[in-house]
C-alpha cells in the first residue's frame, strides 16, 4: 500500500528525521507548499510513507471534537513514528471534498514531536488519487490490556475494577506506559459519549460489551465458583477487545474522552449508563421512537452502493448468527464431552481395579489416565472454541448492528434534508401567497424564513453527503478490519486444534504399548 | 421415507468377507462355520440370512442359508438356558433387540420439518440420519452374528439339536414372540430368580476358586455396567460435537459463498475442513471378538471433521460395545455361578433330606436317588463351570487386549489424519494472507 502513495511534495524535499528532533521547526516547511484548493476551509490530510517522515501540521491534536457545528476542525496528520517497524503502514486521512465545510478529521498518530509552536493551522490537501481511502494503516503504536479484575466493595454495591494498561509511543499521551483502574460502567460511559459524538455522522463506533444482571449479581453476592470466575474472565476479555477495537479507529483515537478514559486516574462516575436512570429511560424511549421512524421513512436511494451494502450486511448478520449458534452448541457439547470423559476415566479406573488379570488391570488403569488427560484437553479446547471463535462472532454480530445503526442515521439525515426541502417549498408558497395578498411586512418575514430554510436545505444536503462519504469510508475500513480479524482468529483457532491433535497423538502413543503388553 | 431404507442387501456382502465375526479363539474350523451373510430391514423387523458351511454329517448339505428373525434367535437362546444339560456352561448372551425406534423417530421428524429448511440442509440431515440408521443396523447384525459364532464355537452347544434346526430348517420356525402372559411369567421367574440368587449367594462355597470367582464377578459386573454407561455417554457427546462441526462447516460454506471480500476463499477452505460428507459404506462390526476391520478410505483423505465423527464412531465400537458385550457376558457368567450355587444348595438339601430319611427310615431309596442326582448334577456343573470360567477370563483378556490396541491405533490414525489436514489447511491459509 505504501507504494501507491507518493510522498507529499515537500518544501525541503527531504524527509526529516523525527526521532531526534524535538522542535517543530521542520513541521512547517514540509507542508505548506502543498496547499491546493479551498483556501478557506482547513482540511487535514496527511500522507505517510514508510520511510518518509513528514509532518503535516494540524494544530492541536486535542481538538477533534466532532459536532455538527461548522467549526473548522483540524487534525494532526502524522506518520511513521519509529523506523524499526517497517510493517507500519502510513495512515491516511481521506480528504473531504472542498465544498464541504464541516470537516471530519481523520486522524493519525501523533508523531513524537510535540507540535507546540503551531500558530496557524496548516492544511494539507492532497489530490484524491494520492490518498488511498483504504490505506488506513493498521498498526497504531498503542497497546491496550485489560487485566487484574478485582472486587471492590461489598454486597450489592460491589463492583469489579479492571486495570487498563496502555503502552504507547503516541505523543498525545503524556506518558508512554500507564495504567488506570476502571469499572464496567466507565466503559459503558465511554461508549455512550463516543456514540453520541460520532455515530450520527456516520462513524462506526464499536459497541461496548453487554450488561449482564445475572452475572454481575453472582459476582456481587460473592459466589466464588467457577461460573462467576468464568463470567469475570469473559467480561475482561470482552472489555479488552472493545478497547482494542476502539483505539484502532483513527478518528476515535483522537477523541479527548477516550484519552481521558485511558489516562486520568479519576473518572466521573457514568451514571447515565444505569438502565433505570433517567438517561436510561430516555434511551429506551428514543430507541422505540427510532424503530417507529425507521418503518415510516421511505428513502429514495439514489446510490445503489448503499442499498447493496445494506443488503450485504443483512445477509452477513444472518449468517453470522447461524454460525454463532453452531459454535455455541459446539462449546456446550465439548464441555459435556469433557465431563463425560472424566466420569468414564474414573469408571475405567475402578474397572481396572476389579480386574484380576494384572496386565489387563494395568492397561485399564492406563486407559483411565489417558482419558483423564484427554478430558483436560477437551476442556482447554472448549475454552479456545469459546474465547476465540464464539466471542469473535458475537462481537461482530454487535458490530454489524452498529453498522446498521449508522446506515439508519444516514436515513435520518436524508429525512431531515427532505423535510427541510419540503418546508422551504412551503415557505416559498407562503411567500407567493403573501405577494398576491400584498402584505409587505409578512412578505419580508416570509423572505427571511425562505433564506433561513434555504440555508437549512443546503446544510442538510451537505450533511447528507458528508455522512454518506464517511459511511463509505468507514464501511471500507470495517470490511478490511473484518477480513483481518477473521483471518487472524480463525488461524489461531486452527492452530489450537492442531495442538490438541498433537497432544492426543502423544497420549495414545504412550498408551499403545501398554495395551499391547496385555498378555 | 422408510421405503428408501428397505433394501439393504449390499451392506455386508463384499466388505465383511473374510473378516467374519471370528474371535481369537473362535477358530474357524471346517466343521462348522456360521455367519450372517445378509440382512434386510423391513418396517419393523429385520431379516437375517444365516449362512452355514459345515462338513458335519448331520447336515444334509455342506453349505446352506436360511432366513431368520430376531425372535428366533431369542428362542434359540432361551432353549439353551432352559436346557438342564447346559446348566454348567456360560450361555452366550442373546443379542439385543434391533432398536430402530429412535432413528425412525428422527427420520419422521425430519420428514415433517422438511418445509422449514433449505433443500441442502434437508438432504444433509437426511444423509446423516440414514448413516446413523445404517450404523445401528450393522451393529445389530454383528451382534446376532457373534451370538451364533459363539454357539458354533462352543464344543457342546454346537451339537445342540435346536441349533441345527435353527441353522438348517429353511422354513419359518413359527416361533412367536412371547405373548403377554408369557412375558409376565418371565418377569416373575426373573424376580424369583434374583431373590433366590440372593439366598443362594449367602451360602459360602467350599471351593476357593468358585468363591473367588463369585466375588470377582459380582464386582466386575457392576463396574462394567458403570463403565459401559459412562462410555456410552462419552461417545454420544463426542458424536454431538462432531455433528456441530458439520453444521459449522455448512455455515462457513454459506458465508464463503456469500461474502464479497477476499475472505470468502478463506471461509470456503475452512469450511472444507469442517464439513463432513457421509461415507457410503461404514463397515462397522461391533463384535468385540471380531478381527479388526480398519476403515481404510479408498479415496483421498476425508475432511478433518469427518474424522472427528469417525473417531466417535470408532470409540463407540471399540470401547462402548466392548464394555456392553462384557456386561452381558459377565451376566451370563454370573448366571452360571448362580446355577451352580443353586445346584449346590439342592445337593446340600438333598443330603439333609437323605439324613432325615435315614433317621426316620422312610423313603430312603427315594432320598438316596435324589441325592445322587443332585450330587451328579452339582459335580457336572462344577467341572464344566470351572473350565468355562477360565475360558471366560481368557476370552475377556484377549478381547480387551485386541480392542484396546485397536482403539489406540485408530485414535492415533485419526489424530494424525486430523493433524495433517489441519496443517495443510493452515499452510494454505497462511500462504494466502
Amino acid at each position: 500500500m505504501a507504494a501507491e502513495r507518493e510522498p507529499p511534495p515537500l518544501g525541503d524535499g527531504r524527509p526529516t528525521d523525527f526521532e531526534e528532533q524535538e522542535d517543530g521547526e521542520d513541521l512547517f516547511t514540509s507542508t505548506v507548499s502543498t496547499l491546493e484548493s479551498s483556501p478557506s476551509s482547513p482540511e487535514p490530510t496527511s500522507l505517510l510513507t514508510e520511510d518518509v517522515s513528514t509532518n503535516s501540521n494540524g494544530p492541536k491534536p486535542a481538538e477533534v471534537v466532532l459536532d455538527d457545528d461548522r467549526e473548522d476542525l483540524f487534525a494532526e496528520a502524522t506518520e511513521e513514528v519509529s523506523l524499526d517497524s517497517p510493517e507500519r503502514e502510513p495512515i491516511l486521512s481521506s480528504e473531504p471534498s472542498p465544498a464541504v465545510t464541516p470537516v471530519t478529521p481523520t486522524t493519525l498518530i501523533a508523531p513524537r514531536i510535540e507540535s507546540k509552536s503551531m500558530s496557524a493551522p496548516v492544511i494539507f490537501d492532497r489530490s484524491r488519487e494520492e490518498i488511498e481511502e483504504e490505506a488506513n494503516g493498521d498498526v497504531f503504536d498503542i497497546e491496550i490490556g485489560v487485566s487484574d479484575p478485582e472486587k471492590v466493595g461489598d454486597g450489592m454495591n460491589a463492583y469489579m475494577a479492571y486495570r487498563v494498561t496502555t503502552k504507547t509511543s503516541l505523543s498525545m499521551f503524556s506518558k508512554s506506559e500507564f495504567s488506570v483502574k476502571r469499572r464496567f460502567s466507565d466503559f459503558l460511559g465511554l461508549h455512550s459519549k463516543l456514540a453520541s459524538k460520532y455515530l450520527h455522522v456516520g462513524y462506526i463506533v464499536p459497541p461496548a460489551p453487554e450488561k449482564s444482571i445475572v452475572g454481575m449479581t453472582k459476582v456481587k453476592v460473592g459466589k466464588e465458583d467457577s461460573s462467576s470466575t468464568e463470567f469475570v474472565e469473559k467480561r475482561r476479555a470482552a472489555l479488552e477487545r472493545y478497547l482494542q477495537r476502539t483505539v484502532k479507529h483513527p478518528t476515535l483515537l483522537q477523541d479527548p474522552d477516550l484519552r481521558q478514559f485511558l489516562e486520568s486516574s479519576e473518572l466521573p462516575r457514568a451514571v447515565n449508563t444505569q438502565a433505570l436512570s433517567g438517561a436510561g429511560i430516555l434511551r429506551m424511549v428514543n430507541k422505540a421512537a427510532d424503530a417507529v421512524n425507521k418503518m415510516t421513512i421511505k428513502m429514495n436511494e439514489s446510490d445503489a452502493w448503499f442499498e447493496e451494502k445494506q443488503q450485504q450486511f443483512e445477509n452477513l448478520d444472518q449468517q453470522l448468527r447461524k454460525l454463532h449458534a453452531s459454535v455455541e452448541a459446539l462449546v456446550c457439547h465439548r464441555k459435556e464431552l469433557s465431563a463425560n470423559t472424566a466420569a468414564f476415566a474414573k469408571s475405567a479406573a475402578m474397572l481396572g481395579n476389579s480386574e484380576d488379570h494384572t496386565a489387563l488391570s494395568r492397561a485399564l488403569s492406563q486407559l483411565a489416565e489417558v482419558e483423564e488427560k484427554i478430558d483436560q484437553l477437551h476442556q482447554e479446547q472448549a475454552f479456545a472454541d469459546f474465547y476465540m471463535f464464539s466471542e469473535l462472532l458475537s462481537d461482530y454480530i454487535r458490530l454489524i448492528a452498529a453498522v446498521k445503526g449508522v446506515f439508519d442515521h444516514r436515513m435520518k439525515c436524508w429525512q431531515k434534508w427532505e423535510d427541510a426541502q419540503i418546508t422551504l417549498l412551503k415557505k416559498r408558497e407562503t411567500e407567493a401567497k403573501m405577494m398576491l395578498a400584498n402584505k409587505p411586512d409578512k412578505i419580508q418575514q416570509a423572505k427571511n424564513e425562505i433564506r433561513e430554510w434555504e440555508a437549512k436545505v443546503q446544510q442538510g444536503e451537505r450533511d447528507f453527503e458528508q455522512i454518506s462519504k464517511t459511511i463509505r469510508k468507514e464501511v471500507g475500513r470495517f470490511e478490511k478490519e473484518r477480513v483481518k480479524d477473521f483471518k487472524t482468529v480463525i488461524i489461531k483457532y486452527l492452530e489450537s486444534l492442531v495442538q490438541t491433535q498433537q497432544q492426543l497423538i502423544k497420549y495414545w502413543e504412550a498408551f499403545l504399548p501398554e495395551a499391547k503388553a496385555i498378555a | 421415507m422408510m421405503e428408501g431404507l428397505d433394501d439393504g442387501p449390499d451392506f455386508l456382502s463384499e466388505e465383511d468377507r473374510g473378516l467374519k465375526a471370528i474371535n481369537v479363539d473362535l477358530q474357524s474350523d471346517a466343521a462348522l462355520q456360521v455367519d450372517i451373510s445378509d440382512a434386510l430391514s423391513e418396517r419393523d423387523k429385520v431379516k437375517f440370512t444365516v449362512h452355514t458351511k459345515s462338513s458335519l454329517p448331520n447336515f444334509k448339505q455342506n453349505e446352506f442359508s436360511v432366513v431368520r428373525q430376531h425372535e428366533e434367535f431369542i428362542w434359540l437362546h432361551d432353549s439353551f438356558v432352559e436346557n438342564e444339560d447346559y446348566a454348567g456352561y456360560i450361555i452366550p448372551p442373546a443379542p439385543p433387540r434391533p432398536d430402530f425406534d429412535a432413528s425412525r423417530e428422527k427420520l419422521q421428524k425430519l420428514g415433517e420439518g422438511e418445509g422449514s429448511m433449505t433443500k441442502e440442509e434437508f438432504t444433509k440431515m437426511k444423509q446423516e440420519l440414514e448413516a446413523e440408521y445404517l450404523a445401528i443396523f450393522k451393529k445389530t447384525v454383528a451382534m446376532h452374528e457373534v451370538f451364533l459364532c459363539r454357539v458354533a464355537a462352543h464344543p457342546i452347544l454346537r451339537k445342540d439339536l435346536n441349533f441345527h434346526v435353527f441353522l438348517e430348517y429353511n422354513q419359518d420356525l413359527s416361533v412367536r414372540g412371547k405373548n403377554k402372559k408369557e412375558k409376565l411369567e418371565d418377569f416373575f421367574k426373573n424376580m424369583v430368580k434374583s431373590a433366590d440368587g440372593v439366598i443362594v449367594s449367602g451360602v459360602k462355597d467350599v471351593d476357593d476358586f468358585f468363591e473367588h470367582e463369585r466375588t470377582f464377578l459380582l464386582e466386575y459386573h457392576n463396574r462394567v455396567k458403570d463403565a459401559s454407561a459412562k462410555s456410552d455417554r462419552m461417545t454420544r457427546s463426542h458424536k454431538s460435537a462432531a455433528d456441530d462441526y458439520n453444521r459449522i462447516g455448512s455455515s462457513l460454506y454459506a458465508l464463503g459463498t456469500q461474502d464479497s471480500t477476499d475472505i470468502c476463499k478463506f471461509f470456503l477452505k475452512v469450511s472444507e475442513l469442517f464439513d463432513k460428507t457421509r461415507i457410503k459404506k461404514q463397515n462397522i462390526t461391533s463384535n468385540p471378538d471380531a478381527l479388526p476391520h480398519l476403515q481404510l478410505p479408498s479415496e483421498s483423505p476425508p475432511p478433518a471433521m469427518k474424522i472427528e465423527a469417525r473417531v466417535s464412531a470408532d470409540e463407540d465400537l471399540k470401547l462402548s460395545d466392548l464394555l456392553k458385550y462384557y456386561l452381558r457376558e459377565s451376566q451370563a457368567a454370573k448366571d452360571l455361578l448362580y446355577r451352580r450355587s443353586r445346584s449346590l444348595v439342592d445337593y446340600e438339601n438333598a443330603n439333609k433330606a437323605l439324613d432325615k430319611a435315614r433317621a426316620k427310615n422312610k423313603d430312603v431309596l427315594q432320598a438316596e436317588t435324589s441325592q445322587q442326582l443332585c450330587c451328579q448334577k452339582f459335580e457336572k456343573i462344577s467341572e464344566s463351570a470351572k473350565q468355562e470360567l477360565i475360558d471366560f477370563k481368557t476370552r475377556r483378556v484377549a478381547a480387551f487386549r485386541k480392542n484396546l490396541v485397536e482403539l489406540a491405533e485408530l485414535e492415533l490414525k485419526h489424530a494424525k489424519g486430523n493433524l495433517q489436514l489441519l496443517q495443510n489447511c493452515l499452510a494454505v491459509l497462511n500462504g494466502d494472507t
